[in-house]
């Protein structure tokens, strides 16, 4: 037992060099299975008090940048006011049933350089955001809630390994899937075309809906480029993303009103 | 303020606040995060016990990764930088001697001495952080270059600190 402690004293420094760094990659590890977001719950308040005390500052000089997109938003809002149709007949003006409530929010932390980024918001589970619930910028998708603390939350962007958003080809409603390989952060890969649908630059790939998180018919991006490679399945594209996460400010958490029941749906097939 | 412990630990504060609230913003063309913190670990004194320099090491990565909500990553590399550290002074110092008092700075071992020093810990530290951020290897190559363009940033800026804080007698 005493040569163990003389052991242990002499090589303490790599002893200790081993526990710290076990340590680190067991925190790497919890974190990288992402419901599994305790740690963030706790430092969200600290670190977004800090963070929102100089987004302050930055909020300044980009209002007249955020005025004219706010404004152009409205806009397009207007247009879709019961007012801006001409109703000819009342009997088949139909409303569709609210699917989804939107929050509005700030970003006060973002990151755009790293193979994993995330984006901080100014509002958390006192304003009814929760896990799980997409984010999405007036020019189009942003992101995923993660974690939420008392008074902010944090998301992780379309910039992130684990982001896949199910996408849709809008001119023929073809499905497929948005990634980011981690290159340049306008540019997403659209993965999964079926080979027999051509693409052209300019096209719109907007959500599908089919996820719980975002909104059917919000604007992903748009085709860049697209290489037909006939010897594989399913092709890649090239897209541009519709929002600029370099200058991403204002946003809008999407709550997913019907989610409880769609989730029981799933959990109840697959349970038979 | 005269004590070396409080300024420190007052040095360990302002790199974390410069580092998160500034270097994470600096946008050069994507490829390139200069991680300037980690003159910390660099200029800490000769004598810090080796216990201290880890587990500071830790803490200073742990702060970081708080703030970039990458849990993990960046303590992983910091700890495993200030464990090379004192290998990497014995190895470098055969020729000189160091006395008491000294500080691993410009002014005190030389230019070149120093440039040699934190090369090798910074390159090391980027190479895991870099590495341990992507989590995989189908990038390799690309990574790769992050870690050397971003050392030679981070190395630029940790020299020009060094001239700031350690001021020539």
């Amino acid at each position: 037992m005493r040569n163990l402690f003389a052991l242990l004293r002499k090589h303490y420094f790599f002893f200790m060099f081993i526990i710290l760094e076990v340590l680190s990659f067991s925190l790497i590890i919890n974190h990288n299975n992402y419901p599994n977001t305790v740690f963030f719950n706790s430092t969200n308040q600290i670190t977004g008090s800090t963070y929102r005390l100089f987004s302050n500052i930055s909020e300044y000089l980009s209002l007249r940048k955020a005025n004219l997109e706010l404004a152009e938003e409205n806009a397009i809002l207007r247009n879709q006011i019961k007012y801006a149709f001409v109703v000819t007949d009342t009997n088949s003006f139909l409303y569709k049933d609210t699917l989804f409530r939107f929050i509005s929010a700030m970003v006060v932390n973002n990151s755009i350089h790293k193979r994993n980024n995330y984006f901080m918001l100014n509002k958390g589970k006192k304003h009814g955001v929760k896990p799980e619930m997409g984010v999405i910028s007036p020019r189009g998708t942003a992101g995923i809630i993660i974690s939420v603390s008392k008074n902010y939350s944090t998301a992780m962007s379309l910039l992130h390994n684990k982001v896949q958003v199910s996408a849709k080809i809008k001119k023929n409603n073809q499905s497929a899937i948005v990634i980011w390989n981690g290159r340049n952060y306008r540019e997403g890969i659209l993965e999964d075309i079926p080979t027999h649908i051509n693409l052209y630059q300019g096209d719109s790939i907007i959500t599908s809906g089919n996820s719980f998180f975002f909104p059917e018919g919000i604007l992903i991006g748009i085709v860049k480029k697209h290489e037909r490679q006939f010897e594989e399945n399913l092709n890649k594209a090239t897209i541009t993303f519709a929002t600029d996460f370099n200058s991403i400010k204002h946003v809008y958490i999407a709550k997913n009103l019907m989610v409880g029941q769609q989730r029981e749906q799933i959990n109840s097939l697959q349970n038979d | 303020m005269t004590n070396p412990v409080w300024k420190n630990i007052v040095f360990f504060v302002f790199l974390v606040l410069i580092q998160v609230l500034i270097f994470n913003n600096i946008q050069l063309s994507g490829y390139i995060n200069p991680y300037i913190y980690v003159v910390f670990i660099l200029v800490l004194p000769f004598e810090t016990p080796n216990w201290l320099l880890l587990l500071s090491s830790f803490l200073l990565g742990l702060c970081i990764d708080f703030f970039t909500h990458t849990i993990g990553i960046h303590a992983a590399a910091c700890t495993f930088m200030a464990f090379c550290r004192p290998g990497v002074i014995s190895y470098l110092s055969s020729s000189k001697n160091i006395e008491p008092g000294m500080k691993p700075s410009i002014r005190d071992l030389g230019f070149s001495w120093f440039l040699s020093y934190s090369i090798i810990l910074i390159f090391l530290h980027h190479l895991l952080l870099f590495y341990l951020e992507v989590f995989r290897f189908n990038e390799i190559l690309l990574t790769l270059t992050r870690v050397i363009i971003s050392t030679f940033v981070t190395l630029i800026l940790v020299i020009i600190i060094n001239y700031f804080f350690f001021k020539t007698k």
